[in-house]
């Protein structure tokens, strides 16, 4: 039975067309409000770019004549890089298998979860001036930030993929009377590897970088070193070591990126 | 022998899925359960080996209560049913033996699981089985590189390798072409035979129910309507059990699959 129409348009996001302008009109005078009320202070602005300029001018040409203390603080980075990936894998797997809802009980899960919230819940920045008071300067407050740092990102990751596991599988172990062990390393673990190992990878890539920055607020590393140079203006140096990061991610990047091609 | 009587299933608070359900299977019969979708195969199934906790009822194999066991009872006796799924629910990256071992489970330590050291006399087993079904040049494979055929063979071989008492096959043959399906389906009904071993098939294919099974039985609306030869299931009796909307059937059990 044709009615004749030969017109469709997709229905609107929100169906009830009052409701709808009213949305799109308070956003659009949120936005213009923001903007005029905003503090921008123009000759800051200028004066900034003043300043910016005798930094890059005295950064130009970059100066490796410290190359030792470079390749140290480098060398520092990379071991706190490297402690805390495999520190924070480590946990991250009991802690998300805890926190996968369709493993764990109720109880067990809730804990898993709060954990991996307030792991996640503080910048690495913040987590690095707690460890530096508690443990002291050094790259011993980098590498637990890091940890603490990684638990966040790969156990939660880890969690969800837990969570989204063929349960099939899982059934099959339950129905041969497998205990618990031995389904959760049978059932679930192959399934879950090339997500771990990806995220282990890509892990020690981010660490690397973020260790540069915690070690700005005195937890080791190049960005201790990084530090040292700003605060005494040699901006060549600086750049020396600001090159070196780039380069090194960038390598880091490419091997991770083949490495996970690899395991797919 | 397998003794299920007055089983019920009831999910949450609708109308239950199994209303009061008797059944016996002994000996090396091949048991073919049919009926439409909704109509509680599944449930049932699971209900044996309580991979779905049953609400009443009780289900007895070979003097063995099941439903009144604890957890850690029930694992050990969870070992003497076999089962064989629909999607095979193979562990796609590891190799088949691997995944025939893993029929052995509930037998061997966690510690000799976790190293892949298994008992010789497994292995042995392990063999012979995959030899028996034509998939031993496999064995260091990965599961997920067979076919659908071979994969479903590994399934029942892992299945096997429990030595259990009764097997029990979720429609193994739904996602298989008709010509893999049915020699699955005949490798089933040999290996009853051959095994002494009852077999009881959820399947969807009444016409390949006809032909490989020993006996019938009809399923509608969580009960059963229909338990004989293969040959008494005449037109009349199939529109009985396939008759009204499956989707009104769904409807009354929730969710089943």
């Amino acid at each position: 039975m044709s009615t004749g129409k030969d017109t469709w348009r997709k229905p609107p996001f929100i169906s009830h067309p009052g409701l709808r302008y009213g949305l799109y009109i308070a956003v659009s005078i949120y936005v213009v409000l923001t903007i005029a009320t905003l503090p921008i202070d123009w000759d800051r602005v200028s004066d900034g770019m003043r300043r910016a300029q005798r930094i890059f001018s005295g950064a130009f040409p970059p100066n490796f004549d410290r190359s030792g203390l470079l390749i140290d603080g480098f060398l520092e980075s990379l071991k706190i890089a490297i402690l805390a990936t495999v520190g924070g894998i480590t946990l991250s797997v009991p802690l998300a298998f805890m926190a996968a809802s369709n493993i764990s009980i109720k109880p067990i899960y809730l804990i898993g979860r709060s954990i991996i919230i307030v792991a996640r819940s503080f910048h690495p920045v913040i987590v690095a001036i707690i460890f530096v008071k508690a443990v002291g300067f050094g790259p011993f407050a980098g590498a637990l930030t890091l940890v603490v740092y990684s638990i966040g990102f790969v156990a939660k990751l880890l969690a969800e993929r837990i969570e989204e596991i063929d349960f099939g599988q899982v059934e099959a172990m339950r129905s041969v009377g497998a205990g618990f062990l031995s389904t959760l390393v049978y059932a679930v673990v192959p399934q879950i590897m090339p997500r771990l190992v990806g995220l282990g990878i890509y892990q020690l890539d981010s660490n690397l970088r973020a260790s540069a920055v915690v070690g700005i607020v005195g937890a080791g590393g190049i960005g201790a070193t990084l530090a040292n140079a700003f605060g005494r203006y040699d901006y060549d140096f600086a750049l020396a070591i600001t090159m070196v990061i780039v380069g090194a991610i960038l390598v880091s990047e490419a091997v991770s990126g083949l490495v996970r091609k690899r395991i797919a | 022998m397998l003794k299920i009587s007055k089983l019920t299933k009831r999910y949450g608070s609708g109308d239950p899925v199994l209303k009061e359900l008797d059944l016996t299977v002994e000996g090396d019969q091949l048991t073919s359960v049919i009926g439409s979708s909704g109509a509680g195969k599944s449930t049932l199934l699971r209900c044996i080996n309580r991979l779905v906790e049953p609400t009443s009822g009780s289900v007895d194999l070979n003097g063995t209560e099941f439903t009144t066991l604890n957890r850690r009872e029930l694992r050990t006796a969870r070992r003497r049913i076999g089962m064989v799924f629909q999607s095979f629910n193979l562990i796609d990256r590891l190799t088949v033996m691997e995944n025939v071992q893993s029929g052995r489970l509930g037998y061997i330590s966690t510690w000799a699981a976790l190293t892949r050291r298994y008992p010789r006399e497994d292995i042995r087993h392990a063999y012979e089985l995959m030899e028996r079904v034509g998939i031993a040049h496999y064995a260091d494979r990965r599961a997920d590189e067979l076919s659908g055929g071979e994969r479903q063979r590994v399934g029942v071989v892992r299945a096997l390798m429990q030595r259990p008492e009764i097997l029990l096959a979720d429609e193994p043959t739904a996602s298989l072409d008709p010509k893999t399906s049915e020699q699955i389906m005949s490798l089933l009904r040999d290996l009853a035979s051959e095994l002494k071993l009852p077999v009881i098939i959820n399947i969807h294919n009444v016409t390949e129910a006809k032909e490989y099974s020993d006996r019938i039985v009809g399923m509608r609306y969580g009960r059963i309507i229909f338990d004989d030869l293969p040959g008494k299931l005449e037109k009349a009796e199939m529109d009985e059990i396939y008759a009204g909307v499956p989707a009104m059937d769904r409807a009354e059990v929730g969710a089943v699959a």
